[in-house]
């Protein structure tokens, strides 16, 4: 056999293995190589920065609410719908918790179940309405999102730093990665760090790439988004499937919050505005479709990721001028639904022959 | 037999796609007349130059519900044909403007006296760049089949940014008077003129509509696309129009809102006007998934959500607090059009007039 | 089930139906579209609520409520629809488990391996771990009845399950039912295929106009009684039809309409040639995933034409979209009326006139009163049973969806008209019609090409048949050759 035939016989059983690959799988895999692709390349490109572990960490410490909230996004757009809530929830729940810090003298705790309570309400009602009563999710998250951005304004309407000393305390707290550390300018051995939030959503990942791969309700979530009718005739409760999703996303953008008034340590009425965008783009970068049906959780982590890699590139690479960041990101999900795109058609094509 | 007959009529306007924002322009215009009738107050003033301009509540809606009714056409038409929203005319307007402004006033590093180039001029420049964007978010949707509201997720997160990159992220001031004409008052006619140029807009679409099928075929590419090309429409083509014309509205609106400051700011201008432009429509009776429209109940919509938030700045509603009040009364109105709760409404009232004639006859 | 009543806004689609199915028989459930049989079924699988009446299970005195799918799979009463209702999204194995079995987990080892095993055992050419989406539909309906059967249901519903399955598939089909019933399940079997019926079933109820006409016995009632019956009056019987066979001497044989040469499309058929005459009535046939609708529609130009061409009259078309096509005259209506043929939201005028106002083009559209017109003369000479023309199309019964394509390619008044498979789905007396008005249209002097998956409605009406195995033409016969022997011979390869 010649090199050629090789070759070709190669690349064909490459096509038969991804045209037999479910949508999934594939979508992940290309978000997963184009991550790594980028981070290299950001490497050989940009030097020194992007090989020390920290920088990789610091993107996980800005972005930990990020990855809650795309995760919970995922689950909706998983199930067929979508909730761009999210973003607004997070502000309401930043606002709520430091005026009860700070004006009511409350501990972290009740913070953290105020942010708890905020998600579970907003996880019943936007559930409820789509769910139940049958009213697009677009609408009734949109409906969700103005509340909460009005809520917060009414809960109060400036800015400020939070000044509770336990909870300044649990901001700062860092937790030291070993041997991921590097030296820095004078010489000195930097431990590298992650904070909370990081870990927080690593739990959730975990917890909810297990719940979608292994328990009834995450593949339910599947039948759900695949096609509601069928997934009626085959014994799936449709309505309380949808119920769930719309109640953990909101559920997630309550920890989410908390996350990030973890982070930026202040309530304010712009906090993670266009936060839901981000999600969004986020899971759609890690393979998630809009159409329902098709998504992981793993992809949409590695969709936060790519998307601040390439902020960090963006800014890194002296176009530092704001309009960049907006523009790159646009241009990286443009790509990104293309590629998708061409890659599903061609799929469908060559299962066709 | 009269009543049967006069309740016939009455399911029949209930079931009439009008009825909803009739209904809810009804009740609000009701709780102002209750609350402080002087709402409805129309005051003939003189503004700084000395023209005469009528000013008052309704005045303001018919103004600003002007914006969000132009937009609600281009909305509507692509709702019906791709079955999904267009998240980006908010930022397409940033852009428009700011195409606007750089045709007029120049290159932004130089301070130029007086406008570069006609008005027409720049309206024209900036309707081909905004129907260029249009279009490209209609080819993503149409042939690269991306769900409508994520193709426009792309131009709703970089038009900030390119607006501001077209201008260098400095804010020129078109200093014509007869610019701030089109976002204010012609000297001489006291209404407002984006009233005007809303009514133009109604009435080219009205034309459009009677002399072209643009109706039918939207409607059959956004009911069933595959059936559609069998019957040799050419969906791809259809929704990119549609995407076209809803860019030529934006352009109008930008043109309005540069017209008003004679200047804009990239960041908020036009900030969560696609959330009002998609109201209108889902008010209007709309299906959000798409397929058959109707224009003049997402008109009346977009009047609707301007005179709810209107209203609600008359009662000192701060304007950041705005979005709840509102939010509440979405909720409300698509509770009450949901199919599910009409369904049960109509199920409990069979069930009482059952009841009460078992009694009549008992 | 005992005195069902059910009624949708506007129809009462069901009136006091009795129904009984007894252990271990196969019972067959006949009637026109519109009839109600659908209705029925989804009142017995919890799909809709019954508006009156009681369903008894086991002989039991209590009346059961299904409230839900979900109650009637704990009842034993497994479904399998006429479309595909599963989701193309999931695995194979997941399809056949999903929303049925214990535990808040899924155990993906011995999901698989159980699936395997069934798929096997039932002789299904799938893997477990197959996405269902890159199946054929025919092994996806054998999924779906793989599911079923594992259900241990005590009650087994096929709705039309047979509508796409070649006659091989049928065959295991029915070897299945007979298996199932050896082992006690009832079966409710609904088809429009008599022979079918014939063929597997011991028992029909016939239902009409959502009335209960009566339940019978099978080998006490002969079909020409139960078309009759299902009709609710003597049918004018298929003689009528071969009278007007004659039609066929009119036909000008002397010149082509429309020649195909080496017609091929991306679609993967091979190249084709392929003619037809004024005023003649031809068929493709062949087994289903033959290539026949491929054909079609690459004449059509609905799929992208890689090679050959299209002669109109003796001259090269040049056809690479349908609208090209219907510049030249040609109409098709399509396989699948619902997702290529109607326009569900659309009203029943709209409907009509959409074929002809897109060959008027964009800037030409009718007035009301011309559409109005329109509307109103085809479905007078169609006997289109519409509301008025304003109705949804989407609520009118297949029977009459189907009238409603046809009158829309109808007005476009072409000259060389396709019709592939216009009589799925659809009732005898419908059918009849329909085959009546295409011997009709080619005496007018149209051409028409007649695609269909029984052989004897081929048979009836056409007067040349173009056979095709493996998405190749493989032979044509026309004359004497038109017998159900020699064409079956013909598609099955060979004159073994």
């Amino acid at each position: 056999m010649s090199e050629k035939n090789k070759k070709t016989a190669g690349s064909v059983s490459l096509l038969n293995k991804i045209a037999n690959m479910t949508d999934t799988n594939l979508l992940l895999t290309i978000t997963i190589v184009i991550f790594f692709v980028m981070y290299i390349g950001a490497i050989v490109f940009q030097g020194a920065g992007f090989l020390k572990p920290q920088t990789f960490f610091n993107i996980l410490n800005a972005n930990a609410a990020l990855i809650i909230g795309a995760c919970g996004m995922s689950i909706v757009m998983i199930s067929g719908g979508i909730d761009i809530s999210i973003g607004g929830v997070i502000a309401l729940v930043s606002m709520s918790c430091a005026v009860y810090l700070d004006y009511h003298g409350g501990s972290v705790i009740g913070a953290i179940g105020i942010a708890l309570l905020i998600g579970l309400l907003y996880g019943l009602v936007q559930g409820y309405l789509v769910a139940y009563l049958n009213i697009q999710p677009f609408i009734v998250s949109l409906a969700g999102m103005f509340f909460a951005r009005g809520m917060t304004t009414i809960v109060n309407s400036s800015p400020f730093n939070v000044a509770h000393e336990e909870f300044v305390a649990l901001k700062n707290f860092r937790i030291v990665v070993p041997f991921m550390g590097s030296v820095n300018k004078k010489g000195v051995y930097v431990d590298a760090y992650i904070q909370i939030g990081v870990v927080v959503a690593l739990l959730v990942v975990l917890l909810l790439f297990a719940m979608l791969r292994w328990t009834k309700l995450g593949r339910a979530f599947y039948a759900v988004g695949g096609n509601a009718q069928s997934a009626l005739m085959l014994g799936i409760n449709v309505r309380r499937t949808k119920f769930f999703s719309h109640l953990i996303c909101s559920l997630l953008a309550g920890i989410a919050g908390f996350v990030y008034f973890l982070y930026v340590g202040s309530g304010s009425p712009s906090h993670a505005s266009g936060l839901e965008m981000n999600a969004i783009a986020s899971s759609i970068i890690g393979g998630t479709m809009l159409t329902g049906g098709v998504g992981n959780i793993i992809g949409t982590f590695f969709g936060v990721l790519s998307l601040s890699t390439i902020q960090n590139i963006v800014s890194s690479a002296g176009l530092d001028q704001a309009w960049w960041t907006g523009i790159t990101i646009a241009a990286m999900l443009c790509l990104f639904l293309v590629v998708q795109s061409v890659v599903i058609a061609f799929k469908k094509r060559s299962l066709r022959k | 037999m009269q009543k049967t007959k006069s309740s016939e009529a009455l399911k029949g306007i209930v079931r009439h796609q009008l009825f909803i924002p009739v209904l809810a322009l009804l009740i609000l215009a009701v709780f102002n007349l209750i609350a402080d009738p002087n709402f409805f107050k129309i005051t003939l003033g003189y503004n700084s130059v000395g023209d005469p301009v009528l000013s008052g509540y309704l005045v303001t809606i018919l103004d600003y519900g002007s914006e969000v009714a132009i937009l609600a056409i281009g909305m509507t038409l692509v709702t019906a044909a791709s079955g999904g929203q267009d998240i980006s005319v908010g930022a397409a307007i940033a852009i428009a403007g700011s195409v606007i402004l750089r045709v007029l006033c120049g290159n932004p590093n130089e301070l130029l006296e007086g406008l570069q180039a006609p008005i027409i001029v720049a309206f024209l420049v900036a309707c081909v760049v905004a129907m260029l964007f249009g279009a490209f978010n209609g080819v993503l949707v149409a042939c690269f089949k991306i769900q409508p509201m994520v193709a426009t997720l792309i131009l709703y997160t970089a038009g900030r940014s390119i607006a501001a990159w077209i201008n260098n992220n400095t804010l020129p001031i078109v200093t014509d008077t007869s610019f701030t004409y089109i976002g204010g008052f012609i000297p001489g006619i006291p209404v407002p003129t984006p009233f005007f140029v809303a009514l133009a807009c109604m009435l080219v679409i009205a034309l459009v509509m009677k002399f072209t099928n643009l109706r039918l075929y939207t409607q059959a590419v956004g009911i069933n696309e595959s059936s559609s090309k069998l019957n040799g429409l050419n969906p791809v083509l259809i929704k990119i129009l549609s995407f076209v014309i809803l860019g030529l509205c934006v352009a109008v609106v930008g043109l309005i809102k540069v017209s008003r400051l004679s200047t804009i700011n990239y960041s908020v201008v036009a900030k969560d006007i696609e959330m009002d432009a998609i109201l209108a429509v889902a008010l209007g009776g709309n299906a959000l998934s798409g397929g058959k429209f109707n224009m003049t109940a997402s008109i009346l919509g977009a009047y609707v959500i301007q005179f709810l938030t209107t209203t609600l700045y008359k009662f000192n509603v701060q304007a950041d607090a705005l979005p709840a009040y509102k939010a509440v009364v979405i909720i409300m109105l698509v509770v009450m059009s949901a199919p599910s709760v009409k369904e049960k409404v109509a199920s409990l009232s069979k069930k009482l007039k059952s009841n009460s004639q078992t009694k009549e006859v008992a | 089930m005992k005195n069902i009543h059910k009624s949708f806004p506007g129809v009462r689609a069901l009136q006091a139906v009795d129904f009984t199915l007894c252990e271990g028989e196969i019972h067959a459930l006949m009637g026109e579209n519109g009839a109600g049989k659908s209705t029925l079924i989804k009142v017995l699988t919890g799909v809709y609520e019954k508006d009156e009446g009681q369903i008894f299970v086991e002989g039991k005195d209590k009346a059961v409520a299904i409230r839900s799918p979900q109650e009637a799979q704990k009842l034993g009463i497994s479904t399998v629809y006429q479309e595909i209702t599963l989701c193309p999204n999931l695995s194979v194995a997941e399809n056949m488990y999903i929303g049925r079995t214990d535990g808040l987990c899924e155990n993906w080892k011995k999901m698989n391996a159980d699936a395997d095993k069934i798929l096997q055992s039932l002789d299904i050419p799938a893997k477990a771990t197959q996405q269902l989406a890159s199946c054929s539909i025919a092994v996806q309906q054998m999924v779906a009845i793989a599911r079923a059967v594992d259900m241990d249901c005590k009650v087994l519903i096929l709705d039309e399950p047979t509508s796409s399955l070649d006659d091989q598939e049928v065959e295991k089909l029915f070897g299945l039912m007979r298996d199932l019933k050896a082992r006690g399940v009832g079966i409710i079997f609904v088809t429009h295929f008599l022979d079918q019926v014939y063929e597997v079933c011991d028992k029909i109820t016939v239902l009409r106009d959502g009335k209960l006409v009566g339940e019978y016995e099978i080998k006490d009632l002969p079909r020409v009684q139960l078309v009759s019956k299902m009709l609710g009056k003597d049918l004018d019987d298929m003689s009528d039809i071969k009278s007007d066979q004659a039609a066929y001497d009119k036909a000008d044989a002397s010149t082509a309409v429309f020649e195909t040469e080496g017609l091929a499309s991306d679609a993967g058929i091979k190249p084709f040639d392929f003619y037809i005459h004024k005023g003649e009535v031809n068929g493709f046939t062949g087994l289903l995933g033959s290539g026949r609708s491929e054909c079609v529609r690459a004449i059509f130009g609905a799929d992208r034409v890689i090679s050959g061409s299209v002669k109109k009259n003796g001259k090269v078309v040049k056809i690479s979209k349908p609208l090209d096509a219907m510049k030249n005259g040609i109409a098709y209506l399509p396989e699948d009326r619902k997702v290529d043929g109607i326009v569900g939201d659309l009203s029943v005028r709209d409907n009509i006139i959409l074929a002809l106002q897109v060959l008027e083009g964009f800037f030409k559209p009718f007035s009301k009163a011309e559409a109005n017109k329109f509307a109103d003369e085809y479905i007078k000479l169609l006997g289109i049973k519409t509301a008025s023309a304003d109705t949804p199309i989407k609520s009118l019964s297949g029977g009459n969806q189907q009238k409603v394509i046809l009158a829309r390619w109808l007005l476009t008044h072409p000259e060389y008209l396709i019709l592939d498979e216009p009589t799925r789905g659809i009732d005898v007396g419908t059918k009849v019609e329909i085959q009546k008005l295409v011997l009709k249209l080619a005496s007018e002097g149209m051409s028409v090409t007649f695609i269909s998956s029984e052989l004897d409605e081929m048979l009836r009406t056409c007067s040349r048949l173009v056979v095709m195995r493996d998405r190749k033409v493989v032979g044509e016969l026309s004359g004497d050759d038109l017998t159900q022997s020699k064409v079956m011979n013909t598609i099955a390869g060979g004159d073994k």
